[in-house]
């Protein structure tokens, strides 16, 4: 009854009119409040947005940030590089949203530890990358192609193999990039029973 | 407040020798033969070469050459050599959760990625068993097959094939 009572009265003094403060104080002040908390709010989004952010825990430090330092989306001739958010989060608001509010399960393992260790993490590597596979699946390698654009790819300037590739899986749009290009920044879980993009019969999506 | 200052008064001079003598000694005599580098130095009354020693140089290093990755086969030397691999292999993984040379050039494979089929001789296990697919011991690819760069070999090589030695090549030289 008592946080009936509470609710009430809030609701009370939220419905009446106001009676010492100004049409104007309320109208700027809502105005100034709101900016300072969305932006309050989307600094904090982008602030744990950073890489720099997934690698403060140790989870992600000593393991996936440890093996994408080894390979081409890390160092490369032209010094481009993919950070952890490239990949894993996706860049349109409303679906970083949605993936932000899958992440709050992340948070609940950090608590509980659910990776805290080498053998715990290798335990549930394949689970974890099972994730990240259906998500790339489903929404057709979209953090690939924030990069790596189809139509931009001149065909003539890769090696007659991919090439080949390419034009037979990926422009007929029988496959998506993860597919084929799977464990490309990160070691491969046990892969028994997954078939390379190659052999799959299955179009994408 | 008095006496503490005293103490410390009393430890700076204490300090002052010291710092002079190592001044006078140690850093002089280190600076000795830098001085005259391109003499002979003197250190304890004994001559040393005091030119820069081969030893102490700083050689540049080689620039790393670059892969081949142009996916040519290469005429292999003798027969019995391991093909070599016309490709990148960056990032290959080959362990215990994936061999990734197989996921194109195993058997099951090679109609999708269009890979050469690894030899049926790896199927071979070491007592002589033939297994349906590749044995362990020829598991770990990369023991016996590898990427060329385009480095020169340092010391000249005189090797001559099978048929240039018996003099009856095609096209070879004798």
């Amino acid at each position: 009854m008592k946080i009936r009572d509470a609710v009430l009265c809030l609701w009370r003094l939220f419905a009446r009119p106001s009676v010492h403060f100004g049409l104007g104080f309320l109208t700027l002040g809502g105005f100034i409040a709101g900016v300072v908390f969305w932006g309050g709010f989307n600094t904090a989004l982008e602030a744990t947005n950073k890489e720099a952010f997934c690698i403060s825990c140790h989870e992600m430090r000593d393991n996936p940030y440890e093996e994408l330092k080894q390979t081409i989306h890390f160092t490369n001739r032209s010094g481009v590089r993919a950070s952890c958010p490239d990949c894993h989060v996706p860049h349109q608001w409303t679906d970083k949203i949605a993936r932000k509010m899958q992440a709050s399960k992340e948070v609940w393992g950090k608590i509980f530890g659910t990776i805290d260790t080498r053998e715990k993490f290798l335990d549930k590597r394949r689970e974890l990358a099972e994730h990240e596979w259906a998500r790339l699946k489903n929404n057709n390698s979209l953090e690939c192609r924030n990069c790596h654009s189809a139509d931009s790819m001149d065909i003539t300037k890769q090696n007659p193999r991919a090439a080949k590739m390419h034009e037979t899986y990926l422009f007929t749009g029988q496959n998506t990039c993860i597919d084929c290009h799977k464990g490309i920044a990160h070691h491969l879980p046990d892969m028994q029973g997954i078939e390379p993009g190659w052999n799959m019969k299955t179009s994408a999506k | 407040m008095k006496t503490r200052f005293l103490i410390a008064a009393l430890a700076l001079l204490a300090g002052v020798p010291a710092l002079t003598i190592g001044v006078a000694t140690g850093v002089v005599a280190a600076d000795k033969p830098i001085a005259t580098a391109t003499g002979t130095g003197t250190v304890g009354g004994i001559k040393v070469p005091s030119a820069n020693h081969p030893i102490t140089t700083d050689v540049p290093a080689e620039a790393t050459h670059r892969d081949i990755t142009d996916d040519q086969k290469r005429v292999r030397n003798y027969a019995d050599q391991p093909p070599l691999i016309p490709h990148a292999i960056r990032d290959y993984q080959i362990d215990l959760n994936i061999n990734k040379c197989l996921t194109c050039h195993d058997r099951r494979n090679t109609a999708g990625s269009q890979a050469p089929m690894l030899s049926v001789t790896h199927f071979q296990d070491r007592d002589g068993q033939t297994l349906g697919t590749v044995a362990a011991r020829r598991y770990f690819c990369t023991q016996c097959h590898v990427p060329q760069t385009d480095a020169q070999p340092i010391v000249p090589n005189s090797f001559q094939d099978f048929d240039s030695v018996l003099g009856h090549a095609q096209g070879g030289q004798k």
